[in-house]
């Protein structure tokens, strides 16, 4: 307990490197997957191909990820570029899914109602089948949070300080309570970015689960 | 004025819903489209706003083929009310009615009051107007789907089963409310239904269709309770049984009518004409 007052300090900053180590691959990943998702969701050709191949992305060990992608990307191994890309491939492998779920439970009736009304078909998506999808969208956004600020430890392996630091110093110097420390950080943070997903969600989407 | 010249719809799995269908539905009257389930007359009302394209055939308004219209600006143009409603979710009542104008390009604030004056109109209280659709009462979105279709004034207004999912006394008053507003606005109205009885109530001109949008006989109520053109036509009118089906029976105090089923449903009088 002690080692952890007396280094509240380092496990402040390293909180903060992890935030925002993770928050740009959640970001990509929510991006990158709307129009992937979209495509998963509306061809029946690419939906296969589209879910297929993030299913297998999703298997790839981050290790072998962090090895392909220098000499693929022209990028230089330890790097925090290379963390940030390997995570938000992991991300876009989790959301894609997600988007194509979302889009489906819309229902039929709806966007239907939306075309005899008038909306073109860009102008649908934006303002009627995405919004409509949100709630499922943000159970992904929740799930890829999770996944990518878990998984984002692994960056000390390619020499990014993170909350990963506490695991591999504490191992290297027998400190338990150190390692503790980087599970309850990561932890508490993977549950307050969560929650903050949540109360973002009902501010964005007061419709969703009322009445009814 | 609504134009079907010799209308085909085939749909891609085959199915022949729609059989050389012609017909005029003169402008500023109400024209009911009544028959039993998939007849198609859900697709012919989705022709018109081009929600279906026809197979073969043309569909004209005011003379014009629509198949040569935007199919968006198009629909901006014609309101459209339909079965569950077909509200928004994620929008609050008044921006639902707000829709079309938005859509056009009408500013946020002047739509909205726009929108505001159209609930007045169908007898919507105001109060509602920041709640969610999953907030109403289904008569309520009802009323809300028709108020979204009438806030851009369009000239045709084209009826899905409007009233077919609540219950039978909001259905009466939502159908009262219909008329009523029919007489102030007098819009070429197309009313899609199964039930005769709202057919017969709502329309100046009803169409009896069978399969395929075969139409069995079009007039007004009182030509077709007067005349049913065949078999058919009486049957699913329910003259030979049924409420309609009135015969006479002389008592002590005058003559009344009684149904099929022996009930008295009214007395005879002379008509003053
Ligand atoms: N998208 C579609 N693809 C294939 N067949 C269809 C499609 N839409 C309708 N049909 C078929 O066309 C026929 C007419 O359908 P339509 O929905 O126009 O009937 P309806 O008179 O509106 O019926 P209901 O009273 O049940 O609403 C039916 O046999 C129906 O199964
Ligand atoms: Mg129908």
């Amino acid at each position: 307990m002690t080692w952890v007052v007396d280094n509240l300090d380092l496990i402040g900053r390293l909180t903060v490197e992890h935030l925002r180590q993770s928050a740009l691959p959640i970001l990509l990943g929510l991006l990158l997957s709307i129009p992937l998702g979209w495509l998963a969701f509306r061809f029946r050709l690419t939906r296969g191909l589209m879910l297929t191949v993030v299913g297998l992305l999703y298997t790839i060990p981050s290790l072998a990820l962090f090895a392909l992608l220098p000499p693929l990307l022209g990028i230089s191994f330890l790097s925090e570029i290379n963390l940030v890309i390997a995570l938000t491939i992991y991300a876009v492998a989790i959301m894609t899914r997600f988007v194509a779920d979302a889009l489906a439970s819309v229902e039929p009736h709806v966007r239907q109602a939306a075309d005899a009304v008038g909306y073109g078909a860009w102008r649908r998506f934006w303002q009627v089948d995405l919004p409509l999808a949100g709630p499922v969208v943000l159970a992904g956004l929740r799930v890829t949070a999770v996944s990518t600020i878990s998984l984002c430890t692994v960056g000390i392996l390619i020499g990014i300080d993170n909350l990963g630091y506490l695991f591999t110093n504490g191992y290297q110097r027998q400190i338990v309570a150190e390692i503790l420390a980087g599970v309850v950080a990561v932890v508490v943070i993977a549950l307050v970015i969560d929650r903050l997903l949540v109360v973002l969600g009902r501010a964005l989407m007061p419709w969703a689960g009322k009445g009814a | 004025m609504i134009e079907f010249r010799s209308v085909t719809k085939t749909y891609p799995d085959g199915t022949d819903a729609v059989a050389d269908f012609s017909l005029v539905v003169p402008a500023h009257t109400t024209t009911v489209l009544v028959g039993s389930s998939g007849s198609g007359k859900t697709t012919l009302l989705r022709m018109i706003n081009r929600m279906v394209e026809p197979t073969s055939g043309s569909i004209e308004i005011d003379g014009e083929p629509i198949a040569q219209r935007d199919p968006v600006r198009l629909r901006r143009s014609i309101g459209y009310v339909l079965q569950n409603g077909g509200l928004l979710p994620h929008h609050r009542v008044i921006d639902n009615v707000a829709t079309v104008l938005r859509l056009e390009g009408t500013p946020k604030q002047e739509a909205r009051e726009k929108a505001a004056e159209v609930l007045d109109v169908v007898g919507l209280d105001r109060s509602l107007a920041q709640r969610y659709p999953s907030q109403l009462s289904g008569g309520q979105q009802q009323r809300v789907g028709v108020a979204r279709a009438l806030a851009a004034d369009p000239n045709i207004l084209l009826m899905d089963e409007p009233f077919g999912a609540v219950d039978p006394i909001v259905r009466a008053e939502l159908q009262a409310e219909t008329l009523r507003l029919q007489q102030e606005l007098h819009k070429t109205v197309v009313f899609v239904t199964h039930d005769i009885d709202e057919a017969f109530l709502l329309g100046d001109q009803v169409v009896i269709l069978s399969t395929g949008a075969q139409v069995a006989q079009v007039g007004s109520p009182s030509e077709i309770i007067e005349n049913p053109a065949d078999d058919f036509v009486a049957s699913f009118i329910g003259t030979e049984r049924g409420a309609r089906a009135l015969r006479t029976k002389h008592t002590d105090h005058g003559t009344v009518l009684v149904d099929g089923a022996g009930r008295t449903q009214g007395r005879l009088v002379e008509s003053s004409s």
